[in-house]
């Protein structure tokens, strides 16, 4: 595979109406914020799809690593009392 | 000249500069140097399309012919087309793509900005939507222009050039003609000398910081308004026209 030529990559999060959640569109090239910030209105927001976009390089963003996805995420898999459904309402409250 | 075809000439220069620019800039479609500017490109041109469709189809109207937006595009010849000369030239590289993007923009940005005056209401609501996206136009030409004019050798060897050929093609976007007086005097029309003020402090302005060399204005080309053109006009619309020439009334 050839070397990437297309200058560093940008990560682009859209908010699709104000006060909704910023969500992941995809990523994009450019030399500098500004050019980062116009390649995604060009790439994600043609046919009117968001109201605000922030973007952001990819080499700041952080992943967790997927070795370490076992002590991340399974704890929570076994454990029902941490979801509200485990409990029972009780008799007569009917305000919660 | 009555009223009715001096406002048919005006709509028709206008509806003419965005098809014929829309035309070159859509030849970008998978070439540009950036998946990115690809989209960039093509994205505007389908901005002037959309004004094109508007101002042929206000044309064909005013006219009386009851043309139809189509029929302005497809079937008038290369003589009767109203464009400027420097819309029609070919891509050439990607810094005069963006040198004429540049110029041209600018030059829209401040024109429209006028048009939205009009007394004209179907002009001044068409001025109004193309000024929004005019104004990205003339940002992203300017940010391309400050990258490459102060960016290696190279690119700064070619935005140079690219400024130097283009420069006798801009006296074009101002000049008057009966037409424009006539509508002038009714309000219609856009006065180009302030245009043209804001225009060159403009163009100064970005090209100093791109560490470009103005050129002195000499000669300027001519003749769009008129209906003679570069040899390229006629190879853009003999591809752009080939299938109404061809089978005519075909539709989708």
């Amino acid at each position: 595979m050839t070397k990437d030529s297309q200058l560093a990559t940008w990560e682009v999060f859209i908010q699709s109406k104000p006060g909704a959640n910023y969500i992941h569109a995809g990523s994009v090239h450019a030399s500098d914020n500004k050019m980062a910030l116009q390649n995604a209105r060009d790439t994600y927001t043609r046919r009117g799809e968001g109201t605000s976009i922030w973007v952001a390089p990819t080499e700041s963003i952080t992943a967790s690593n997927p070795d370490d996805s076992e002590m991340f995420f399974d704890p929570a898999n076994d454990k029902v009392y941490r979801l509200p459904t485990f409990y029972v309402m009780p008799e007569g409250a009917k305000a919660i | 000249m009555t009223h009715q075809e001096a406002l048919y000439s005006y709509c028709l220069r206008l509806g003419d500069n965005a098809l014929i620019q829309s035309y070159r800039l859509s030849e970008w479609c998978s070439n540009a140097p950036l998946l990115e500017e690809d989209l960039a490109l093509t994205n505007f041109a389908l901005d002037m399309t959309g004004r094109a469709q508007a101002l042929l189809t206000y044309a064909g109207q005013v006219d009386g012919s009851g043309r139809t937006d189509d029929e302005l595009a497809y079937r008038r010849s290369e003589r009767k087309f109203r464009n400027n000369l420097m819309l029609e030239l070919p891509n050439g590289d990607f810094a005069f793509t963006i040198a004429r993007l540049l110029l041209n923009a600018t030059y829209e940005y401040y024109f429209f900005t006028e048009l939205r005056k009009s007394a004209d209401e179907t002009l001044s609501a068409v001025a109004a939507k193309t000024l929004k996206e005019v104004k990205y136009h003339m940002t992203h030409a300017t940010d391309w222009t400050l990258r490459l004019g102060d960016g290696t050798n190279e690119s700064h060897r070619r935005m140079q050039a690219a400024i130097d050929a283009l420069w006798m093609y801009t006296g074009e976007m101002f000049e008057t003609d009966e037409a424009d007086a006539l509508l002038q005097d009714k309000n219609v029309a856009v006065d180009m000398a302030p245009v043209q003020a804001s225009w060159k402090a403009y163009i100064e302005n970005v090209l100093k910081e791109a560490t470009l060399t103005m050129p002195a204005d000499g000669y300027m080309q001519t003749g769009g308004r008129k209906g003679v053109h570069t040899e390229h006009l006629g190879h853009i619309l003999s591809e752009m026209q080939y299938l109404q020439r061809a089978y005519p009334e075909a539709t989708w």
